[in-house]
């Protein structure tokens, strides 16, 4: 949503180096570097974090509740995708 | 096989789940969250300015810095709040607008004036203290950008209330002038501060859809006599009177009865006739009118940007 | 003039530069054009006065007279205070604040890559960890100078318009007096002379993607080495001293 505040962005921090980036919040601003920097500024005072993405909220998908059903239930039943579906017999070690 | 919406939802709530922004939610609900948030992220920001007001006149530089960062965090608090906001379906000019219009409240407490250094001290320990017992239940409140925004900000608060509380301490033990300052500062924002849980449960008129929705999930009531047990035992260390004869233990309830706050005046601020009122909007509306020209330069550059890379 | 009043005085003037700066900036902090920039100018201005602690704290170190830093900031007048000229003049709007940022953050990160290399071990351990900050500082005001130079017409008067209150301050932070010459002997202090030049290379080049011009011979002002500031140290100072002043004996 864009309005006299700037467009709005999502701000995605990495705690760590080989963490995978985990959404923290939002900010309005009016530029990508604008963004990178207010990012820096309001999610991370607190060394929160070591690496920053920011994206503009426009270019979000995202699913729908309508889609829950279809996009998530058919994966409840492939309990062969498990490693725990599995029986190993014992003595042949960790696998 | 027709999804009944409201079905679920009820359902999630029984269940403490979340509803998140794309979530099917009646309309009262999301109304009323709208209302809540906005005036908690403008309780926020229009909070920066009383304790703002002594930023230039901290007398110590470490007691600046901490000033300035607590005014900072506040400001963020304010931003999270408005995102979150935001995600049910309201822009930030709106928000903005129906604040710098006076259409829109805001928590009445920043109403009154900070008149001393103990002032910053009181605010810290009293208010944010107050501010805290509601956001720490506001965490478990059922909508998800609502509840993480709280979680977030009770991480950074908790130093708020320290800090005032540190200010208190040196005031109470320092000269007598000092501990003097600091009782002037309990004896003016006591009742203030009890009246920021609102008003008492048989007068409230949101509380029964709140406790339902688990937006709210403690009666006003509740929260102010946990507030004030545990503020009598903080007093007491600093040396301070609270300014309340009435104030005593009641061992049947295991907790202290108190005077209620004049609710009149509590009306009256509310409608605007705080000593403050007309100054915060004025310097919120200064804000944001002499920041106007830096927002049409940042968006027109920002829109220059955008079409030379397109261009490139 | 000895080593170490050289030392002290050298701390001093770092110290109060960076203090009164700070104390400037701290008069945006929720008065910002939006909040996000509020937020990012208030980061910007602690890191300022942390830098002014930590120097005040060494300069009262190096007095060892009893004085603490809140006693060299808080009890002294204004005729004992050597901060920039430029650091006490007025924010005026958000271009002019923005201006002056980006004049001495330009400084700052020559000044301090500079210091860092001092043979005073708590200088450059202060420059050192400043260096960081103010690399953060400058990208945040050149780009704002950006913005302003090339975003609306409105924004491009009032750069011009900052530029020309404040830059007939900004060769006084090139001069070097007896402190100066006493510390660079002992390779401690900074070759200011030899900023200049890469000092001006780098603000012409911003100044001429905004778009500002800079007129030939502005009178460049002077004062501050001496202690003899504008009248606007008065204010800053009456404002920020009052209750130390107040209540002498008070510990806050």
């Amino acid at each position: 949503m864009s309005d006299s505040q700037g467009p709005l962005w999502e701000v995605f921090v990495q705690k760590k180096a080989g963490q995978p980036f985990v959404h923290c919040g939002n900010l309005h601003a009016f530029d990508k570097e604008m963004a990178l920097q207010n990012a820096r500024d309001l999610y991370t005072r607190r060394g929160e974090g070591m690496s920053l993405w920011v994206v503009p909220s426009s270019a979000i998908v995202a699913s729908s509740p309508e889609d829950m059903g279809s996009f998530f239930e058919p994966s409840n039943d492939k309990i062969f995708r498990h490693p725990t579906f599995y029986q190993i017999p014992d003595g042949v070690g960790h696998m | 096989m027709e999804i009944n919406f409201e079905e679920l939802f009820e359902s999630k709530l029984a269940k403490n789940d979340f509803i998140e922004p794309k979530d099917w939610m009646p309309e009262n609900y999301r109304k009323h969250l709208i209302r809540q948030i906005s005036q908690h992220a403008h309780s926020e920001i229009v909070g920066m300015l009383p304790e703002g007001n002594w930023i230039t006149r901290a007398p110590s530089l470490r007691s600046k810095l901490v000033l300035l960062a607590k005014v900072q965090d506040e400001g963020g608090h304010g931003l999270y709040l408005y995102t979150a906001a935001e995600s049910l379906g309201i822009s930030r000019d709106e928000m903005l607008d129906a604040l710098l219009t006076g259409k829109a409240k805001y928590s009445s407490i920043f109403n009154y004036p900070t008149l001393s250094w103990a002032d910053v001290g009181a605010v810290g320990w009293l208010v944010d203290g107050a501010a805290i017992m509601n956001q720490v239940m506001l965490q478990r409140s059922s909508y998800g950008p609502y509840s993480r925004a709280m979680v977030r900000i009770c991480k950074e608060e908790s130093f708020h209330q320290r800090q005032g509380y540190e200010i208190m301490t040196h005031l109470a033990f320092g000269t007598a002038a000092q501990k003097d300052m600091a009782q002037d500062a309990l004896n003016r924002w006591w009742y203030p501060t009890l009246m920021m849980f609102g008003p008492p449960d048989v007068e409230s008129p949101n509380s029964e859809n709140a406790l339902k929705w688990r937006i709210k999930r403690e009666t006003n009531d509740q929260l102010r006599q946990r507030f004030v047990n545990q503020t009598v035992v903080q007093a007491e260390y600093l040396g301070l009177t609270i300014p309340d004869e009435k104030l005593k233990w009641n061992e049947s309830k295991k907790g202290y009865d108190y005077s209620d706050p004049d609710w009149i005046e509590f009306k009256s601020v509310i409608k605007g006739n705080g000593i403050c009122n007309k100054e915060r909007l004025m310097a919120r509306n200064k804000a944001h009118k002499e920041g106007e020209w830096v927002r049409a330069a940042a968006a027109a550059y920002g829109k220059k940007q955008q079409e030379s890379q397109v261009a490139a | 003039m000895n080593l170490n009043d050289a030392l002290f005085k050298y701390s001093i003037r770092l110290g109060d530069t960076s203090l009164i700066l700070a104390q400037r900036l701290s008069e945006w902090t929720g008065h910002g054009p939006f909040l996000e920039e509020d937020l990012a100018l208030t980061n910007i201005t602690l890191d300022i006065f942390g830098r002014a602690k930590s120097l005040l704290e060494y300069a009262a170190k190096i007095e060892d007279k009893g004085r603490t830093e809140d006693d060299l900031a808080f009890l002294r007048t204004d005729r004992e205070y050597f901060n920039a000229l430029i650091t006490e003049q007025p924010n005026g709007d958000y271009a002019k604040t923005i201006m002056r940022q980006a004049f001495i953050d330009c400084f700052d990160l020559l000044f301090y890559t500079a210091l860092a290399k001092s043979k005073d071990e708590t200088l450059a351990g202060i420059a050192t960890k400043s260096i960081k900050e103010i690399t953060y500082h400058k990208r945040h005001s050149f780009s704002w100078v950006m913005r302003f130079g090339n975003g609306t017409e409105e924004s491009h008067t009032r750069l011009q318009q900052g530029f020309d209150e404040v830059w007939a301050f900004t060769e006084e932070l090139f001069e070097m007096n007896e402190v100066d010459e006493v510390l660079l002997k002992e390779g401690i202090a900074v070759d200011l002379s030899a900023l200049k030049p890469l000092w001006l290379k780098e603000i012409t080049e911003l100044l001429d993607k905004a778009n500002v011009q800079i007129p030939e011979g502005v009178y460049m002002q002077k004062g501050s080495r001496k202690g003899i500031h504008s009248e606007h140290l008065g204010y800053i100072l009456a404002e920020m001293q009052s209750l130390p002043r107040m209540h002498p004996n008070a510990k806050w």
